[in-house]
């Protein structure tokens, strides 16, 4: 008796002092910028040396929130966001599937897949532009050869070809992520409760809907909420393969723009916290959705 | 265990020479599809990486030819990019900041997802989404107040500073999917040691870590590979040769004039830069599974 | 006891000794020269020139020149440039800056003038002083130039039967709507009549505001903070334009910057290129396919009385830190990467464009570029992009341009609507 309360107590003693230098790291790193973004928000402040801050309560954020653009990049990256992660989630599980079966070549693959994610963004982008070049690339080549497209297309002319292009390289890019996290879930199912299905006479896909789905679902609901928060603050693929255009900008582009470009550091933070806000309902919606509790 | 499938095989036994036919030709057309399969991913995950790598050994002049096959094989691109010392200099400041990114993270991580994970703690939730926050910024929102606090802290254009900057993005993940791991362990494992008189540490440690080696070794491999590319905090918070990582660097190689992508040299480098994690990868994918293995024969 | 103790003077007489002694052998040490920061070229041979020339005037004024490294990317450099100023750091004492960043570093520079006298200021190019001086203060001293020219293919002109390039733009889409129909026929499909840059980002700006300023429509907002943009002679110029994305002109061209336009061009699958003077001493590198068989001229100018020659001026300036403990060394340092001097050096070894006309006509330079020649006409005719009168708004300017100008030439918007809503976004910026 004494000694389960007294384990219970050391238990909780451990649990602080375990948790604390984690969320302290945390604090510290990111206190500051918080703050300084929250602030920024209700000033206008233009960086250029000259003009001095000022008060303006929400006219940045009623100038981001009726700004035409902003919205067309709102909906540019909840489709891509949509279309990608979907993609990327159903792909990666199939990966997974694949790479933690026993069968020879498995190393090849299982290094193969992770590829993609290792190779910087800003190299496999510009590989990429330059795979869909409307007369070298190499995609546009193959494909006019065998004659599956009339004429070599500009692909990233328009944001009809253009976003398409732009998703598929982003599930080649982020698969292996999720991949190598539903892998390593994969592995801790145990092997024998497909055995003793398989005895059962279940055959390979009722294995994988009865045991498989369920039990990797926590690590995938994990996996979809970076994947998801990392797809929401896409920037690099964007920028590289597209930057510049007008109807193909997303919320972190539009950001980086005000901020960067025009040196707009009030608007600029105005629209951080309106992609924070964004971002917190989307987890929200996660939580709610899959009524699996964090705790 | 052992009696269980012996009795099981004999029950499979097929019972005439015509199902045995049908059975083993289902077998290998479903193994045939199988390897097309793992070929066609294969593929399509290195396609870009070779086609890389092809360019990195093409001759300048040929870079933009329409043929597939180059002409002749150069290593003037390799040459190039190892004769400049800001590279072989930014290689080691990547391996140091990386490292040193992975190994807080998983450090300071693992033991806090261990205690979110499996020990009583009254503030669970808050404390993971608290974490979860870190993530929901747009890189670029929080680039300026981090690059003041880093001058007010005297950590401008140091290693530490990037370190630091770094676990931005690290630990969130890792303290996530680590207290996923830990969850979904089985109870009885711990219950067996402390009746035993096991100290919660010695469960963490002895028992409990072992168990999640795969989930280790994917976030590790995760958080080095984000390090290693990471651009845009490396960019600002750096400023001399001496402490820029390789990404930095190789955007800042040039042709003859400032309008050239000298993009031999470019492939060139992100191949010295993306094999050394390939290998990396090949060494530490067999320790995802063996991680759930160990533990069972243990149990 | 100290039987040999000196007189007073003659203790002071060996330390005399010493002292000049030192000061022969240690002058260094004894001029305890600054360390100058310069946040210079980001690498490859202009980098390499760039330490010599430094290092020499180190040597000579007995200071120590520390390079700073820059990423290749423009838009990255100033990022990085942007954190500092805003640091108000001292951290860095000369920075390289483009020619449309006067406004932005107007508040964090030197106004140069008091280094200057009068006609030392004269014999720079007098467009680029105009351009680089912010309310009075000369921000930053031209370093090398850039302009925009059209390259054309000697040997086709000559099979198809014309003899000088082109004067204006309809006579130039002739021209090359002639050539890319004969090529074509002769089996090579992928030969287009002409290319330059259309993608949306503010190499667009470049090349449109050409069109625009040789119709006789401005440069978007003219320097007594007119917004100009929205008349009929520019909506003429981006329809004429647009007329040659998917005919004369590849339809990728809405996505080509400086380099997929000369790949194009230096495969020898144009008749005409617009682009800047780099791609001269690649296309004649011997193992180019065009080597030998192009030349370059100035831009055509749009129709009628209107029309103008114009070249968008392009190129890099020195600037001296406000924040800089060392601005007088600095600007010593500066004065003399871009002296005549180094200025002819840099024209010889690197082909790189003087600001200084007078080099247009030294013989040493044209021996070794005898192109430059064409280039003083073309330097006369440069038209700099609004950047001077919009300041750190030239951005937003550029941005709502090139993002209107690229959808006209992809055939998404009007040429009309395009410059109402670059008007819209430049009075609002001007008022």
């Amino acid at each position: 008796m004494i000694k389960e309360i007294d384990l219970y107590a050391r238990q909780k003693r451990l649990a602080w002092f375990l948790i604390a230098p984690s969320v302290l790291v945390v604090l510290i790193i990111i206190a500051y910028p918080t703050i300084q973004v929250f602030v920024y928000s209700f000033m206008k402040y233009k960086l250029d040396g000259v003009t001095p801050p000022s008060f303006v309560g929400l006219d940045n954020y009623s100038f981001v929130l009726t700004d035409p653009d902003w919205w067309s990049a709102v909906i540019n990256t909840l489709i891509f966001t949509f279309v990608s992660v979907i993609l990327e989630s159903v792909l990666g599980l199939a990966i997974a599937m694949v790479a933690n079966s026993k069968f020879k070549g498995r190393t090849i693959l299982r290094v193969a897949i992770l590829v993609p994610w290792a190779i910087p963004t800003v190299v496999s982008s510009k590989v990429w532009q330059w795979m869909v070049n409307d007369i070298y690339g190499v995609i546009n080549i193959v494909l006019a050869d065998l004659h599956i497209i009339p004429q070599k297309i500009a692909w990233l002319a328009t944001p009809a070809t253009a976003l398409p292009v732009i998703i598929a390289v982003d599930v080649w890019k982020a698969t292996p992520f999720m991949a190598l996290l539903l892998l390593a879930g994969l592995q801790l199912i145990p092997k024998d409760l497909y055995e003793a299905g398989s005895i059962d006479g279940a055959s390979k896909v009722r294995q994988f809907w009865a045991i498989t789905l369920p039990l990797v679902t926590p690590t995938l609901l994990v996996a979809l909420v970076f994947r998801t928060l990392d797809a929401l603050r896409v920037f690099d693929i964007f920028y590289v393969m597209v930057g510049g255009q007008g109807n193909l900008e997303t919320m972190a582009v539009y950001n980086q723009q005000q901020l960067v470009s025009f040196l707009d550091a009030g608007v600029g933070s105005a629209t951080s916290v309106i992609i924070l806000i964004v971002i917190m309902l989307f987890v929200i919606l996660y939580t709610r959705f899959s009524r699996t509790s964090f705790e | 265990m052992s009696t269980a499938t012996k009795t099981a095989a004999p029950s499979k036994a097929p019972t005439t020479e015509g199902a045995t036919k049908k059975a083993d030709t289902k077998a290998t057309v479903l193994r045939i599809l199988f390897y097309v399969l793992v070929i066609v991913i294969v593929v399509f995950n290195l396609f870009p990486f070779f086609w890389a790598l092809l360019s990195s050994f093409r001759p300048s002049n040929e870079l933009f030819s329409t043929k597939l096959i180059p002409n002749a094989l150069t290593l003037d691109h390799y040459v190039e990019v190892f004769k400049d010392p800001r590279f072989v200099q930014s290689l080691i400041n990547s391996v140091i900041v990386a490292g040193s990114t992975v190994l807080i993270a998983l450090g300071l991580g693992s033991v806090c997802a261990y205690a979110l994970g499996r020990l009583p703690f009254r503030f669970k939730g808050p404390v993971l989404y608290l974490i979860l926050t870190m993530t929901m910024f747009p890189q670029i929102a929080i680039l300026s107040g981090l690059f003041v606090m880093l001058r007010t802290l005297d950590l401008f254009n140091t290693r530490q500073g990037l370190v630091l900057t770094y676990l931005i993005f690290t630990m969130p993940f890792t303290i996530w999917v680590m207290t996923q791991y830990f969850r979904s362990l089985p109870k009885e494992l711990e219950e067996a040691a402390y009746v035993d008189g096991a100290s919660p540490l010695k469960v963490f440690w002895e028992i409990l870590l072992p168990l999640t080696m795969p989930g280790l070794v994917s976030t590790g491999l995760l958080a080095f590979i984000a390090a290693w590319n990471e651009f845009l905090f490396a960019l600002t918070f750096t400023i001399t040769d001496q402490m820029k990582t390789v990404p930095v660097v190789i955007s800042q190689f040039t042709g003859a004039s400032s309008f050239e992508q000298p993009w031999g040299a470019i492939m060139a480098a992100s191949m010295v830069v993306t094999i050394p994690l390939v290998i990396m990868v090949m060494i530490f994918q067999y320790r995802i599974v063996e991680g759930l293995t160990a533990g069972a024969v243990k149990g | 006891m100290n039987n040999y103790q000196l007189p007073s003077y003659g203790r002071i007489l060996p330390r005399c000794i010493l002292a000049a002694v030192a000061a022969v052998f240690m002058p260094a040490a004894l001029h305890a020269g600054a360390t100058i920061h310069f946040a210079g070229p980001a690498g490859g041979a202009e980098l390499d020139f760039t330490k010599k020339v430094a290092e020499e005037w180190a040597q000579k004024t007995g200071n120590t020149v520390q390079m700073i490294s820059r990423p290749n990317d423009t838009t990255q450099a100033l990022q990085q440039f942007q954190q500092y100023w805003s640091a108000r750091s001292g951290d860095v004492d000369v920075y390289q800056v483009d020619v449309i960043w006067q406004g932005i570093c107007a508040p964090h520079a030197v106004d140069l003038k008091k280094y200057y006298k009068e006609d030392e200021i004269s014999q720079y190019f007098p467009r680029i002083i105009e351009n680089n001086t912010v309310k009075g203060k000369l921000v930053s001293i031209p370093l090398f130039t850039d302009a925009g020219i059209l390259y054309y293919r000697t040997d086709l002109l000559q099979k198809y039967g014309y003899n000088a390039p082109p004067k204006t733009w309809e006579e130039m889409a002739e021209m090359a709507k002639k050539i890319m129909d004969g090529e074509r026929k002769d089996g090579k499909s992928d030969f287009y009549g002409f290319v330059f840059q259309g993608k949306s980002s503010e190499t667009v700006t470049c090349d449109a505001i050409e069109w625009v300023y040789s119709y006789g429509g401005g440069t978007i907002i003219e320097p007594d903070k007119k917004v100009s943009i929205n008349n009929p002679n520019a909506i003429k110029a981006l329809e004429e334009a647009k007329s040659w994305v998917g005919t004369i002109a590849p339809s990728g061209v809405v996505t080509y910057d400086e380099e997929p336009s000369r790949n194009v061009w230096q495969s020898g699958n144009s008749a005409f290129m617009r682009n800047w003077p780099y791609a001269y001493a690649l296309g004649q590198d011997p193992k180019s396919p065009i080597s030998g068989k192009f030349d370059v001229t100035i831009l055509p100018k749009g129709p009628g009385a209107d029309g103008k020659n114009a070249a968008c001026l392009g190129g890099w300036q020195l600037m001296v830190s406000a924040y800089s403990k060392n601005a007088d060394v600095a600007a010593d340092l500066v004065k003399y990467l871009s002296s005549a001097e180094i200025q002819k050096r840099r024209a010889i070894e690197l082909s790189m464009l003087p600001t200084r006309p007078a080099l247009y006509s030294d013989s040493d330079v044209l021996a070794k570029n005898g192109w430059f020649k064409n280039m003083t006409e073309v330097l006369q005719n440069a038209v700099a992009r609004p950047s001077t009168v919009t300041g750190a708004d030239y951005n937003q300017i550029s941005t709502a341009f090139f993002q209107n100008v690229n959808q006209v030439l992809s055939g998404t918007e009007s040429a009309q609507d395009a410059v109402k809503n670059v008007e819209k976004v430049g009075k609002r910026l001007m008022h």
